[in-house]
């Protein structure tokens, strides 16, 4: 561009992909991106509510981890929209654009309540619970494999496929609670087996949650090891940057496809799973809750590293919690928490622009330099 | 005979929201944008049409209902097309992940429709929930034609948005299929870089088109709150829904804003089908509102498979361009 003829004006702003950028430097960019975007939505919040910005995150803080009941709630969600990410990531490092984890947590936890109604006075306890784990997971990845199946063979457009597939799995669901609805017209599943317990995961170091966070836990590890060091991970990774250069390696691109999704899919049923039977203990047609939009969010984020992950679901579910609490204390609704995490997502996709690309203003320096000289 | 007119009437109702929203998003992929922010955009110019028209109503003396329609409409518009200009700027300007944009627009958006919805009433100072019966009257007058007969009830029975949504898409289609800025911008959505080369200037294409989009997109949710829900509010979610109905018909559409409009109809129709089904229990009645999205899904396919190419989404759909990057 600097050889541009005579006569024509040098571009105000030039921008250039950068090679490479220093971990610090990245991250640091990214948390600046974080504060500022804190600072506006404390500036909404204060026009609002007319509460002070360091105010309003104390007590946001509060909501979240004031008691240790509400620091176990903010630890299970985190730990729900974790394993959510967790599944989505083998799917976006494919590029494959995997809409519909909440239509797989769906079939996944109907699958689990289904064992818990028709098994829960057949087996016993780990039997049991063995069973709905094999079966949420066949669910999830069924509901993955589907779309799959197509992109693989025709190349059907994945996003607005599993998008809808996740409407489907809706209807399935509101299909299954007018089924198994209990009381007769309550229109709710209701806690399934609360006198018996058959089919809910036990409480481990005396938290009911605690298998939850150990078995989430290792699935973000072992996907983590996955994705990093076995073959399976590196010919996700060589597909998902070019589909031709897999190929050309003599990768079954096909192959992958279906077994990355099945996986995705499967590791979605297992928080369906964790859903029913390790949080609610019921079916519904928001036990997904749009957590399978928002996790879409985390994996981006966290780029697909599932240790990242784990940070960036806490920020979420602390900014849902402590909105929460605002909302309650001051009796508006809970939306606001929304907004925020809308902002601040808003301002990190926005830094990823200049953490991918460097950006030089036309600088009337350059010009004198070359002047002097 | 009643009821069948009663189904078509409603469908033609549930239609039009799903209308304005899929034409708008026709316009937007169309520049190779796949703005998932549909919902989110709905959310927006839904509930600034009701803001806007709540102070209107409160502040003035003796409210009008055309002059609540017209504030109403500008708030709304501008309101979606903000929303749009936040995906633009996001997705074409910082090349941000359009998927992952457009889904946190739709998180947003329905973050600040059901905070304010909920919450407006309250912030005023009142009690209860918003209701802006002055406006919605605007919007849902007929003219004298409703009543003649049965022809009249079934044509002309709507509020003026409902026309609106068939001329908009009308105008779309003719638009993108013969006019020159419209070639121009379905090359851009098609091969941008070719398009670039042409010396189409791709990135004010894509502006236009997707804040435009986004506009449009925003009336379908205008449309829901002031003639399908009466001007006032409930935060069930029900928008977020129509919103994904919306980006189905696109694909059921196949881009194309004509055959939307008989497809959003007919959306209508199997979406209400279940009220005038004879022997349904409420566990089949799910299974019968699954249907819009089955014959999505089945067209998806049936597209793909085909593969005729005036059917099939725009090439670079969902890619970010840069220049320097070919």
């Amino acid at each position: 561009m600097s050889d541009a003829p005579m006569g024509t004006k040098e571009p105000f702003i030039r921008i250039s992909k950068r090679t490479s950028i220093g971990k610090c430097r990245a991250w640091s960019i990214r948390i600046i991106a974080l504060l500022l975007s804190l600072i506006v939505s404390g500036l909404i919040i204060y026009a609002i509510v007319r509460m002070s910005p360091v105010k309003v995150y104390v007590s946001m803080f509060e909501g979240a981890f004031g008691t240790t009941r509400r620091a176990w709630i903010t630890v299970r969600d985190t730990m729900m929209l974790l394993c959510i990410g967790v599944g989505l990531a083998p799917a976006f490092r494919m590029r494959f654009w995997n809409i519909g984890a909440e239509g797989q947590i769906l079939a996944g936890g109907i699958a689990a309540a289904a064992c818990m109604i028709y098994f829960g006075a057949v087996l016993s306890g780990p039997a049991l619970i063995l069973v709905m784990v094999i079966t949420s997971i066949a669910a999830g990845a069924v509901w993955g494999l589907i779309p799959a199946v197509f992109k693989a063979r025709w190349g059907t457009n994945e996003t607005l496929f599993t998008l809808m597939m996740n409407y489907v799995a809706i209807q399935l669901t509101g299909y299954c609670v007018s089924l198994w609805e209990n009381p007769f017209g309550s229109n709710s599943v209701g806690i399934i087996n609360q006198q018996t317990k058959a089919g809910w995961l036990p409480s481990m170091f005396g938290q009911s949650y605690g298998l939850n966070v150990v078995i989430v836990l290792a699935l973000a590890i072992g996907m983590y090891i996955y994705m990093k060091y076995s073959k399976h991970g590196y010919e996700i990774a060589v597909v998902g940057s070019s589909e031709n250069t897999a190929r050309y390696a003599g990768i079954n691109v096909r192959r992958v496809y279906l077994r990355t999704m099945a996986i995705s899919g499967a590791v979605c049923g297992i928080a369906g799973f964790l859903a029913v039977s390790g949080a609610s203990h019921t079916i519904s047609t928001s036990t997904a809750g749009g957590r399978g939009f928002t996790a879409i969010i985390v994996a981006w984020l966290a780029k697909f590293n599932t240790i990242v992950m784990i940070m960036i679901s806490l920020l979420l579910v602390f900014l849902e919690k402590g909105a929460v609490e605002i909302a309650s204390r001051y009796n508006l609704n809970a939306y606001a928490s929304s907004i925020i995490t809308g902002i601040i997502l808003f301002f990190i996709l926005g830094s990823e622009f200049f953490i991918n690309y460097r950006i030089r203003f036309r600088s009337g320096k350059k010009e004198k330099e070359v002047a002097a000289e | 005979m009643t009821q069948i007119i009663a189904l078509f009437s409603a469908a033609i109702v549930f239609g039009t929201v799903i209308l304005f929203g899929a034409t708008g998003e026709i316009l937007t992929e169309k520049s190779g944008n796949l703005n998932l922010g549909v919902p989110g955009i709905m959310y927006l110019g839904g509930i600034a049409g009701l803001v806007g028209a709540f102070f209107y109503e409160s502040s003035a003396a003796d409210p009008l209902p055309w002059v609540g329609v017209a504030v109403s409409l500008i708030c709304s518009l501008a309101a979606a097309m903000l929303g749009g200009l936040i995906y633009s700027f996001l997705t074409i300007t910082l090349r941000a992940n359009q998927n992952v944009t457009g889904l946190t627009l739709t998180i947003f958006g329905s973050g600040v429709a059901n905070f304010f919805g909920g919450s407006l009433q309250k912030l005023a100072g009142g009690v209860g929930q918003i209701s802006v019966a002055t406006t919605s009257s605007g919007y849902r007058e007929v003219t004298g034609l409703a009543d003649l007969g049965t022809v009249g009830n079934l044509l002309f029975s709507y509020g003026f948005l409902t026309y609106a949504a068939i001329v908009i898409a009308i105008a779309v289609s003719y638009f993108l299929k013969h006019t020159r800025s419209g070639l121009n911008l379905r090359a851009v959505g098609e091969n941008p870089a070719t398009a670039d080369a042409a010396g189409i200037n791709v990135t004010k294409n894509k502006y236009l088109a997707t804040c435009i989009g986004a506009g449009i997109s925003g009336l379908g949710g205008l449309y829901f709150v002031m003639d399908y829900t009466e001007g006032t509010w409930s935060n069930d979610g029900s928008i977020e829904r129509l919103g994904w109905l919306a980006v189905a018909l696109v694909i059921f559409a196949m881009w194309k804003s004509d055959k939307a409009i008989w497809g959003s109809y007919l959306f209508g129709v199997l979406f209400w089908m279940f009220l005038y089904l004879p022997g349904l229990t409420r566990a089949s009645l799910e299974l019968c509102k699954m249907l819009p999205y089955v014959v999505t899904i089945i067209v998806l396919i049936v597209v793909s498979m085909r593969k005729k190419r005036e059917n099939q989404p725009p090439a670079s759909l969902g890619l970010a361009y840069f220049r320097e990057e070919r």
